[in-house]
């Protein structure tokens, strides 16, 4: 099936050569991180994770969300989400591929990262944090490319793939629940020391994954003529709409329970977040920003007229994916360092170096996306004979 | 890669003279100058045992220039190195009582308090979140209560310095040597991308000897065993009122401050 890949349009080419460039700019940078450390990053004693770090946990709840697809049909035999599904599997390999890489540019001493394997300590969430991601990303190489295959040859998939779907479905819940336990569990880090954490973070990546997805489903159509089905978007676009709405009311639970009980240690990061903790306020703007598009995402998703509007949806799902990356991709974890433990504020924004590094990886995860996309989409042309 | 080899044929060398002559005169000047005599094996013979190490200082005992004095003595004899900007490495720190003890939470604390200013190191806590997170073991606790860490297995993950609510660990933003004004020929410098922190000294109690900073506070700061009734820091504490940095986060520091 990788022949696929080898044939296609100049602009399939052209985009190739477009993120293959931008993967060797941002892979220059990333050697100039190599040879001076991260002291190129904005991170410091106090803010010691930055920028990759939010991105790691952002793309988990992307590669998370194929499940939105996967349970439904496997589960519920909703079978409007047959051709859908495929897409959604290769996405998660790409969210999942841009996850490990950003915690191979984040960490100090990227040679030395088999130690984790070397000496498995299962007292540390990273451990498992390690595992479960890699294990997913097996899981869905294996499911994805074997289901692909047997369509490809018109044979039904072997019996041994459902008992692994089954377990994808139940692992891909627990991708998101680890992450979410790398910070809900450290002593002195107010913001991420809530037991719904995970909750949230399962929420926020169920809305925010199917929305990315459906964005790139709806431009992937007006590339090829590839159509998923006006069915298989409308039920898509009603589960974004109940997870984002469960996502808000999460995010209302935490600001109660910080503002009620008026401890310190809860409502100073929402503060610093909102307007601003000892005249540091570099993240008002976004979280405003983010309250703004998130609700107003929710305006246009709830009606159902608005949201079964294709010509709408794109607006609202392109708000819903930026207020929720802000939240967690910005948000999240500068808020987990403030105040430090010396209760002070220390700012953080990323550098060049550190925005061109994640631009690497984002460009690594899209050329992987593309070619496997590609590999999916000829398959389908060919056999629907378009 | 040039650099480094060198420094493995300097080190090579170094060992090479150390065989021959005992002494380590012949290695330039940066070495030269800080030239302490390395340590043989009889000084060894008699190393410090505890049950669990602890310490008590005695802030009322403290001025200026007493604080910089151990703060001195503990980052020269371990190569730590002055970074001016806030990817900088501290073992041995101060602060001022609401930064020392965020979660007391008072006001019109009694003036000779509040102007007052703390060391803060590691607590090597009984029981310690970054040896909790720590997803490879090279931050680790010995049976007598030390939190160690091992540079050389250490990834740079971080994860140690997000568990810790003292802000005790530090991380190598970049190559720490060029701002080590003199270095310790007798402690290892540390590499770009690990993280580090106070280590109670146990290269010196191993050779019988106190740490640096107890050593320089002149009677300031008992150290000695917790689990002993009649050690030190047992007196100490029995006949003064001392407090913890945030008890509350179930971490049992080792860190005891007489206020």
């Amino acid at each position: 099936m990788l022949e696929k890949a080898l044939r296609g349009s100049p602009r399939y080419w052209g985009l190739l050569f477009v993120l293959a460039a931008a993967i060797g700019l941002g892979f220059g940078f990333y050697l100039y991180q190599l040879s001076y450390g991260l002291t190129v990053t904005g991170m410091s004693r106090d803010v010691s994770w930055g920028f990759y770090i939010a991105q790691f946990t952002y793309l988990v709840g992307v590669a998370a969300s194929a499940v939105m697809l996967v349970l439904p049909y496997y589960f519920h035999h909703f079978k409007a989400f047959s051709k859908m599904i495929i897409l959604g599997e290769f996405l998660a390999i790409a969210a999942v591929t841009m996850c490990l890489g950003f915690i191979v540019v984040d960490i100090g001493q990227p040679q030395r990262m088999l130690n984790v394997i070397l000496f498995p300590t299962p007292n540390s969430v990273l451990f498992w944090d390690m595992l479960v991601l890699n294990g997913y990303l097996v899981l869905n190489l294996v499911i994805g490319w074997t289901s692909l295959q047997c369509y490809k040859k018109d044979v039904p998939p072997p019996s041994w793939i459902k008992p692994l779907v089954y377990l994808s479905i139940m692992w891909a819940f627990s991708i998101h629940t680890v992450t979410a336990f790398l910070y809900a569990g450290l002593p002195g880090r107010h913001y991420w020391l809530t037991a719904i954490m995970a909750a949230r973070f399962l929420a926020s990546a169920f809305c925010s994954g199917p929305s990315l997805l459906l964005l790139l489903i709806m431009f992937l159509r007006k590339l090829t003529k590839f159509e998923p089905g006006k069915e298989a978007i409308q039920a898509l676009a009603t589960i974004i709409t109940y997870a984002m709405c469960v996502n808000v009311f999460f995010v209302l639970l935490e600001m109660f329970t910080a503002f009620y009980s008026n401890i310190p240690g809860e409502t100073d990061p929402m503060v610093f977040l909102f307007s601003g903790l000892d005249g540091v306020n570099n993240l008002v703007p976004f979280m405003w920003t983010a309250v703004v598009l998130g609700l107003g995402s929710l305006a246009l998703l709830i009606p159902v007229k608005i949201r079964y509007n294709q010509n709408v949806l794109p607006y609202a799902l392109i708000m819903l994916v930026i207020g929720t990356w802000i939240d967690k991709g910005m948000a999240l974890i500068v808020a987990g360092f403030t105040p430090n433990p010396f209760e002070k504020v220390t700012s953080y924004m990323p550098t060049i170096p550190e925005l061109m590094i994640t631009l690497m990886v984002y460009s690594i995860g899209a050329l992987v996306l593309t070619v496997l996309w590609k590999i999916a989409t000829s398959i389908r042309m060919e056999k629907e004979g378009v | 890669m040039d650099k480094t080899r060198r420094t493995i044929l300097k080190l090579a060398g170094a060992s090479a003279l150390g065989l021959g002559t005992g002494s380590l005169g012949l290695l330039g000047k940066g070495i030269a100058s800080a030239a302490p005599t390395p340590p043989t094996a009889a000084n060894y013979n008699s190393p410090l045992h505890a049950k669990r190490w602890a310490m008590v200082i005695d802030t009322k005992k403290f001025d200026d220039a007493l604080l910089q004095k151990c703060v001195k003595a503990c980052h020269t004899i371990h190569n730590v190195p002055d970074i001016p900007t806030r990817q900088n490495i501290k073992w041995l720190f101060t602060g001022d009582y609401e930064e020392t003890f965020p979660t007391e939470h008072n006001h019109f604390v009694a003036e000779k308090v509040e102007h007052r200013k703390f060391l803060m190191l590691c607590n090597h806590c009984t029981e310690p979140p970054c040896v909790r997170v720590c997803p490879t073991k090279a931050t680790f606790k010995r049976e007598d209560g030390l939190v160690m860490m091992d540079y050389h297995r250490c990834i740079g993950c971080r994860y140690c310095m997000a568990g810790c609510p003292y802000g005790a660990r530090s991380f190598n933003f970049m190559d720490p040597r060029p701002y080590i004004k003199e270095q310790n020929p007798l402690f290892p410098t540390r590499t770009r991308g690990v993280v580090e922190k106070c280590t109670f000294c146990v290269e010196r109690l191993a050779q019988g000897l106190m740490p640096a900073c107890v050593e320089a506070a002149d009677g300031a700061i008992f150290f000695g065993d917790l689990e002993d009734p009649g050690s030190e820091v047992r007196k100490a504490l029995r006949e003064n009122f001392a407090i913890r940095r945030k008890p509350d986060a179930g971490t049992q520091p080792g860190v005891y401050y007489i206020i």
